[in-house]
């Protein structure tokens, strides 16, 4: 545990009775606290660098963020002096496989009907992990040996004991999340039922889609005929792909190769998918393409190309490329393949590549905020947002800052300073126990 | 005097061709002494590749190439990679001829019969300023074969002379990656090595009986045994990969019965160890550093490095083996990640120059900036150890190698 949240849980049993007690009398709401870091240098993201500033928050939210002498810091506000750190906002990684996440099996190559939701492992390291790297938010996908390979979850890295306390809950009560597809390499194998070229591969999908298509008109009459004697009889499957057809599910598309890129631009086209390229090793091959298309990417910085013959064109400047063109960007870590400690260094090899700095921290932050569609409540240090924040020790694209603090919705869920927390920042002796990702191809 | 103002003839007759480079430096670090960097210095090529003069009161003589940068180091060498083996493809019976998985003890198999210096990975590492290998059999059997230092430049091996030194080590790892069928366990594993080795000692004796005695007939020839000979007569070292500190304590104990050179690659857990290793007197070669914490690795910690560093034992860091993508590492990537973690800066950088030649006996040579030495080097536009830094140019042997500013 941490210091400042010590003195929280040893005055929590004084304060929650009371508060039991009062709520049951419907008294009025609990005074919400008020945090301010005071003197930092703050990246908003939404708006330029600011030196000498404050953020201010109140419970969950933030309630102003400026140049400190402009900040009025009420009474009983806790101050917390940030002077020479630097405060960005919590970072969102787009594509992730921590938690011990599993999906669909070797049974078939489309199963939408698979949800991550029942894998996740919420006390698996890899989570204390993605905290210590600065990680608020995150995609947690399955993995990319089958075109499809089951729905996502977007998660908010909070505590908790069970998946659904880290999970983000839509307007409609549903939880949000994506769906994972794949093409190229991965999902080739030599056995059917799954594919043994390209080819076969978007024909599988397009026969799978076309069904949705009919499925989701049924639905739509189902729903408008609102007729309590009749019954639909629901298919898992195919109410996922209906969801991605209506629009109301994000389909994230691992893709490498220039030819796969545009095999994904064209399903988009027929099916009117809302799609965002993951990966995308070759993007400066079609960066005129992509951008044309209206796609958001979301890119990975490796320290080499190759693995595979598909990533061996890729380049460090997709990142460069796709930013001239005004294509929105963000990156993620695919936690194995970059350990979500190394993120801020991953957008730093897109400075090196020709990204701008402010491009590159959009794309750790507000990017992957909007291109998970949670834009309007996290990704930007904005007042009315949640209140997801990281305390650096410097410069975010050296490689000498460290992650000091990393806070979700007003709570901190790491402290470098904490013996136990430090261990999941460094390693040590454990700090594993980590069960193997099972969401990649490694082979030994 | 004379003998400069003779060269710098010799070198204006060659301007046309081959101009011999000089470089002018804002920091430059010599990686002698002190390990701090001088500022506004100059070095100076031979036309023989190696280093003709390091100062700051040297005239650029005319005629010379002047590459005008703020940062030069000596060229950055990977103390153990399988670059040139593990090809980009990953693609087996194709690109991939690190691991040869046919039997558990195969130290007979050279790295120079394996090594394509044409791999895009190589080409890779050397825009990046990576000038030399030590490259060869990766871990993954309980001895692969060997290991070889080559520079970057070299795109295929014609003759022994196209590496700096040919056999390097014997490769071997300890741990869960070295278990399959046979070896199954971590007991049997040593058994099998501990009865190799003692068969090599038996194949020592009966060829020194049958040179001191014409009446006894060597050995059949057994180019297994032989290099194993070679290991237990100090000759050619044996790298030891161990993560876990049972497998590094394992590693200790074979040393101590079999009396071999032991350098320990690896050791995620070496911090379990630091008195017995430094007692050892035996160099580490770290794991990278940005390994992924599982299996054996998965008490691995980025301030290893530091720790070593405190403890006075000697290391350096390697690329390692990628088994998937990035197919590889870049070391002195590791080296910098090590330095937000507790290393100083200087020492970081010696991990990937200086303490690596000294590890792999070749400091006469490469590592450092002097003259006589390989003029081998890395020029930066900033920090080598940033990540936002370019690598603008490579030298190797005194010639441009590279200048694609990446």
């Amino acid at each position: 545990m941490r210091s400042r949240n010590l003195l929280a849980l040893a005055l929590a049993p004084l304060i929650a009775f009371p508060l039991i007690y009062s709520s049951a009398q419907e008294s009025p709401e609990p005074e919400l606290k008020i945090q301010a870091f005071t003197n930092a240098t703050i990246y908003p993201v939404s708006s330029p660098k600011i030196e000498n500033a404050t953020l201010l928050l109140k419970g969950d939210t933030i309630i102003a963020v400026g140049p400190s002498d402009q900040i009025d810091i009420p009474a009983d506000a806790q101050r917390i002096d940030a002077t020479g750190k630097t405060i960005i906002p919590g970072l969102i990684c787009t594509h992730s496989h921590i938690g011990s996440v599993s999906g669909a099996d070797s049974s078939s190559p489309i199963q939408p009907e698979v949800r991550v939701l029942d894998s996740i492992d919420v006390r698996d390291t890899s989570i204390n992990k993605a905290r210590a790297g600065g990680i608020t938010t995150v995609n947690l996908m399955s993995g990319s040996g089958h075109l499809l390979s089951g729905q996502t979850l977007y998660l908010k890295l909070r505590e908790g004991n069970t998946v659904e306390d880290l999970s983000i809950k839509l307007p409609d009560g549903s939880l949000a999340y994506g769906v994972k597809m794949a093409n190229g390499t991965n999902s080739i194998r030599d056995n059917g039922p799954f594919p043994g070229t390209r080819a076969k591969s978007a024909a599988l999908v397009r026969q799978k889609f076309l069904e949705a298509q009919v499925y989701q008109k049924k639905r739509a009459k189902h729903l408008e005929e609102n007729d309590p004697e009749k019954t639909f009889e629901r298919d898992l499957a195919l109410e996922t792909l209906a969801d991605i057809l209506d629009g109301k599910r994000t389909v994230h598309h691992h893709t490498h190769r220039h030819d796969d890129i545009l095999t994904v631009l064209r399903l988009k086209e027929e099916f009117g998918f809302k799609v965002v390229l993951h990966h995308v090793s070759e993007a400066w091959k079609v960066a005129d393409e992509i951008a044309a298309a209206d796609v958001p990417c979301s890119l990975i910085f490796l320290d080499s190309p190759g693995g595979k013959l598909e990533a061996r064109d890729f380049e460090w400047r997709n990142g460069a490329e796709l930013e001239k063109r005004g294509v929105l960007t963000a990156l993620h870590t695919d936690d194995p393949i970059n350990d979500s400690r190394w993120f801020l260094r991953n957008a730093a090899i897109g400075v090196r590549a020709g990204m701008s700095r402010e491009k590159a921290l959009e794309a750790l932050t507000l990017s992957g905020a909007k291109i998970l569609d949670l834009d309007k409540s996290v990704g930007s240090l904005e007042p009315g947002k949640q209140a997801d924040f990281v305390l650096l020790s410097g410069d975010p694209f050296s490689i000498y800052t460290r992650i000091l603090e990393t806070h979700i919705e007003g709570k901190q869920v790491f402290d470098l300073e904490d013996p136990q927390d430090r261990l999941f920042a460094e390693g040590g002796y454990g700090a594993g126990h980590n069960r193997q990702a099972t969401g990649c191809c490694f082979y030994r | 005097m004379f003998k400069s103002l003779l060269l710098s003839l010799l070198s204006l007759s060659l301007t046309a061709a081959h101009a011999q480079i000089a470089v002018k430096a804002d920091l430059l670090f010599t990686m002698t002494g002190d390990l701090k960097p001088i500022k506004n210095a100059i070095i100076l090529c031979s036309p023989d590749g190696t280093i003709q003069a390091v100062g700051t009161d040297i005239q650029i003589p005319e005629g010379y190439q002047t590459l005008t940068v703020k940062v030069a180091t000596p060229g950055i060498i990977d103390a153990h990679s399988t670059v040139g083996l593990s090809g980009i493809l990953n693609s087996p019976k194709h690109d991939q001829e690190q691991l040869e998985k046919s039997a558990p003890i195969q130290p007979e198999l050279r790295a120079i019969d394996a090594y394509n210096g044409r791999d895009p990975l190589v080409k890779w590492l050397r825009d990046l300023g990576v000038t030399t290998v030590h490259t060869g059999h990766a871990p993954g059997t309980l001895i692969s074969g060997q290991l070889m230092v080559v520079k970057t430049n070299v795109p295929a091996i014609t003759s022994l002379d196209d590496t700096l030194v040919p056999t390097s080590a014997v490769a071997a790892t300890l741990g869960s990656s070295a278990l399959s069928k046979s070896p199954g366990t971590r007991a049997k594993a040593i058994a099998l090595l501990r009865a190799e080795l003692l068969k090599a000692q038996a194949h020592a004796r009966k060829i020194s009986t049958a040179e001191a005695d014409d009446e006894k007939d060597a050995p059949a020839p057994n180019i297994k045994l032989q290099i194993l000979v070679d290991v237990l007569n100090k000759k050619t070292p044996l790298l030891i990969n161990a993560q876990r500190h049972q497998d590094i304590a394992s590693a200790l104990r074979l040393r101590e019965e079999f009396g071999f050179n032991l350098i320990l690659d690896g050791a995620a857990e070496a911090y379990l160890l630091l008195e017995e290793i430094k007692a050892a007197g035996i160099p580490v070669i770290v794991h990278p550093t940005m390994g992924r914490p599982f299996g054996d690795l998965e008490n691995m910690t980025f301030t290893l490095a530091a720790q070593l560093h405190q403890k006075g034992i000697p290391f350096a860091f390697q690329s390692g083996y990628e088994t998937y993508v990035p197919k590889t590492r870049v070391v002195h990537f590791e080296a910098a990640l090590a330095a937000a973690y507790g290393l100083p800066r200087e020492i970081a950088l010696a991990a990937c120059t200086i303490y690596p030649a000294k590890i792999l006996g070749l400091d006469d040579k490469i590592g450092s900036l002097a003259p006589g030495k390989h003029a081998d080097l890395a020029l930066f536009d900033g920090d080598p150890l940033e990540t936002t830094t370019h690598t603008t140019h490579v030298i190797i042997n005194g010639k441009l190698v590279s200048s694609t500013a990446k």
